[in-house]
């Protein structure tokens, strides 16, 4: 047994009210540079739809994460070592800014330069990528709430696995959201498939990153990771990704995509895992096995026998005790409700979701009957309008059972606590009846509808003793760097030394809201993109000039 | 032999050499994070799905063919029994088939490069010197070898270029050899320094961390946080703060 840990979220559909408050964020915090325009760490997708890059989730056209060879061991779905140098120099699977979107700003300054005529000027929009001006056929949620459906839609890969049973049409219509950030896997094929060894795992908390020196930009981690949260940074020709803000964990804060998620869904907690067992977990012969394969490499907390191999491999007392509150263990094993996404894929994801029920309440309700009696809703968990098929095709690899069960918790959840609100007394057996007892279901009310801060992220502090080695501490911060943010070197914009993500990010606002070059081709990065603007300062050619005083 | 001879084969090398050497080490230090192959494949894939492959597999059989050439001197070759005209018949076939493949594809990505439009503005002027450097090198290499082998009767540079580019590199420079060379080929080795000597100032640079250990390392990278202790990273100061 070799003990690591793991920093891991869980995510509540059934709150996400698909705002997309945590891409834009995010965004803000660490893509809103030059070459990352397309680049979103984090997404919310409308599902049933497409999700972000386009039908990313058709491993038969995009190959990515691993699969089992003939003698039922793993390999990787694209390929294996030799296949990939072999295919270095131009890479079939790696996705075009098409797949993403072609990002774009606004010639805003038409709006002010254009001459007196009949007609008011337009801002029209412009390529962020060739600098011409274009037209917006895509973006990263271009079908968003099943915009654009049932043409759209019906590409869904997902969807396609059962599409003779799922209709699209108006009335029987079904959505939910998913926020997608990096899976930060146990067995992350995107490290895999780096053919500099420049993506790695952290070995204290299991973050995936990527060492900026040593990318060469091969661009094989993008076709390695089936989720597609790998981006190619074109200015830089280095990959990024989702960094589970390292930074802000290290000093014991959520992430950003936590921190300001409107619906509060998100939880981050410490879990444990054997790393001798991943390989082994990752190769069960069934699909529908993964699920159960992936929880039995987590660690309970509480084991001695656990314990003494955390204390032996030099994880700290007070991680131990992080681990042991921690509520993504909870939500995974004792209230049983969080799922992983795609386990089929075979690396081991570490973002788990809570499939989203209540859709179903107010169906039943609608339909005279008691929305929040126990009988009636475990009744109608397989007549949801989100379908139980396709959340199993998400979340458990095309096994109901799972998705089955989460869902039954949470119904007993909202039947058992309506009965303690309107002041009867606990009725034990509706519990029972999903396999909880009442003292865990109030545990589990607790934790998903009242939980504070500090219950829902349990984040231990990465150790004062190595806080001068952490890679990058609010307490190292220092915003003279020279140089700004990386470009103009003597061997093209993104040579020389490198700044920190945010150094970089605080120059290219400061850039942004002093650029006088809107619209020029020559300076992409210096247009006011309004994603970008924070609202202080005043960018040249946002709005008219004032009068000079004379 | 003149000062010009002696100033082209015995100068020109070495300094070439030596600005190779040592840029290198100065741009790895000073510049690993500009290090990188800078791919424009997210702007463009159907050109440089032929292309890219054709120049970069063309490029390495001719260099393989150069090593070939100028590092394993005529006598080892003729003592297991290859014979010059039946060296000289593989290394002309295929020297101008790879020639013409790197050439085709470099051309196809020139092409790319000019036409379309997001790869052209990420296109600096060092790629551009890089570029014109590049395809001189190739162009002059390749009327070499089609000028003396193809049109005329055969060049055997195994007996005076070669044994030059050993001697520059066991430091006893025989520039009397190389003087005596066809216009073309002293073309060729000359545009060649100059291309050793951009080297470690373009993107070229990506050539020498291909990755080969990729097929002998474990697929799952862990790494430590401890990995560097006691310094801040780059690009940051140290913290006198608690």
């Amino acid at each position: 047994m070799r003990v690591m840990g793991q920093l891991a979220m869980v995510m509540n559909l059934d709150k996400c009210i698909g705002c997309h408050t945590c891409s834009v964020t995010c965004k803000q915090a660490w893509t809103n540079r030059a070459g990352t325009e397309y680049v979103w760490f984090n997404n919310v997708e409308t599902r049933p739809g497409q999700g972000y890059p386009r039908t990313y989730q058709d491993q038969k056209k995009w190959k990515g994460g691993w699969e089992l060879n003939g003698r039922g061991r793993l390999k990787l779905r694209a390929g294996g070592r030799l296949h990939k140098l072999l295919t270095i120099f131009a890479n079939p699977l790696m996705p075009s800014i098409g797949d993403y979107y072609e990002p774009w700003t606004y010639d805003y300054d038409r709006l002010f330069s254009a001459p007196a005529t009949e007609d008011t000027p337009v801002a029209r929009p412009r390529s962020l990528i060739s600098g011409l001006p274009t037209k917006i056929t895509w973006s990263a949620n271009w079908d968003d709430n099943l915009a654009g459906s049932p043409q759209l839609a019906s590409a869904d890969p997902v969807l396609r696995k059962l599409s003779d049973q799922v209709k699209l049409e108006f009335e029987q219509a079904f959505m939910f959201y998913l926020p997608r950030i990096c899976e930060h896997c146990l067995n992350p094929s995107c490290v895999a498939s780096c053919p500099s060894g420049a993506m790695y795992k952290r070995a204290e908390d299991g973050i995936v990153l990527v060492d900026q020196d040593r990318c060469r930009g091969w661009r094989m981690c993008v076709t390695g990771c089936p989720y597609k949260k790998v981006y190619f940074n074109h200015r830089t020709g280095k990959a990024e990704k989702c960094t589970f803000c390292y930074p802000r964990v290290e000093v014991g804060i959520p992430t950003v995509c936590s921190e300001t998620c409107v619906g509060r869904l998100r939880y981050i907690g410490l879990i444990l895992y054997d790393a001798d067992r991943v390989m082994d977990a990752a190769s069960v012969p069934d699909e529908k096995d993964l699920y159960e394969a992936q929880k039995s490499v987590l660690l309970d907390p509480d084991d001695p026998e656990v314990i003494a191999g955390a204390r032996a491999s030099g994880i700290p007392e007070d991680w131990l005790d992080a681990a042991r509150r921690s509520p993504i263990h909870k939500l995974i094993f004792e209230y049983g409700v969080a799922l992983p996404l795609h386990p089929e894929y075979r690396t081991m994801p570490m973002v788990w979701y809570i499939p989203p029920l209540s859709p179903m309440v107010d169906a039943l309700a609608g339909t005279g009957h008691d929305g929040e009696d126990a009988g009636n809703l475990f009744g109608a968990i397989d007549s949801l309008r989100i379908p139980v098929e396709y959340l199993a095709e998400l979340f458990t690899a095309g096994d109901p059972e799972p998705v089955r069960a989460s869902l039954r918790r949470l119904a007993a959840m909202r039947s058992y606590m309506r009965r303690l609100n309107l002041g009867q007394s606990p009725d034990e057996s509706i519990a029972a009846s999903a396999g909880l007892t009442g003292e865990q279901v109030e545990g589990m009310h607790r934790l998903l509808a009242l939980a504070p801060y500090a219950e829902r992220y349990v984040i231990p502090k990465a150790h004062a003793e190595q806080a001068g080695e952490l890679e990058e501490s609010f307490a190292g911060c220092s915003l003279d760097y020279e140089g700004g943010p990386g470009m103009g070197g003597p061997f093209g914009e993104a040579s020389g030394v490198p700044a920190p993500v945010a150094v970089e990010n605080f120059h290219a606002l400061k850039d942004r809201q002093g650029s006088g070059a809107l619209v020029d081709p020559a300076d992409r990065s210096g247009r006011v993109n309004l994603l970008n603007w924070d609202g202080k300062g005043m960018p040249d050619g946002l709005f008219p000039k004032r009068e000079e005083k004379s | 032999m003149n000062a010009l001879d002696l100033l082209l084969w015995v100068a020109a090398p070495y300094v070439a050499l030596t600005v190779f050497v040592l840029g290198h080490v100065w741009r790895y230090r000073y510049d690993k994070f500009g290090w990188t192959t800078r791919s424009s494949q997210m702007y463009e894939s159907r050109l440089l799905r032929v292309g890219s492959p054709l120049f970069h597999f063309g490029l390495l059989v001719v260099i393989l063919g150069h090593v070939g050439g100028l590092v394993i001197p005529k006598s080892w070759t003729e003592a297991v029994g290859v014979t010059e005209e039946a060296y000289h018949l593989v290394a002309v076939v295929l020297g101008t088939v790879a020639g013409v493949c790197t050439l085709a594809g470099l051309a196809i990505l020139v092409y790319r490069r000019r036409t379309v439009g997001p790869v052209f503005t990420a296109t600096t002027r060092n790629d551009k010197l890089m570029y014109a450097v590049l395809v001189l090198v190739i162009v002059l290499g390749l009327a070499a070898t089609v000028a003396a082998n193809v049109i005329g009767g055969g060049y055997d540079y195994r007996s005076t270029i070669s044994p030059w580019f050993r001697s520059v590199f066991a430091f006893q420079p025989k520039a009397e050899l190389m003087a005596g060379a066809p216009p073309l080929f002293q073309a060729h080795a000359l545009s060649a320094l100059l291309l050793f000597a951009i080297w470690p100032f373009t993107r070229l640079v990506h050539m020498l961390t291909a990755p080969i250990g990729y097929l002998t390392r474990p697929y799952i990278v862990y790494r430590s946080r401890d990995d560097r202790p006691g310094r801040p990273a780059r690009g940051w100061e140290p913290s006198n703060r608690p």
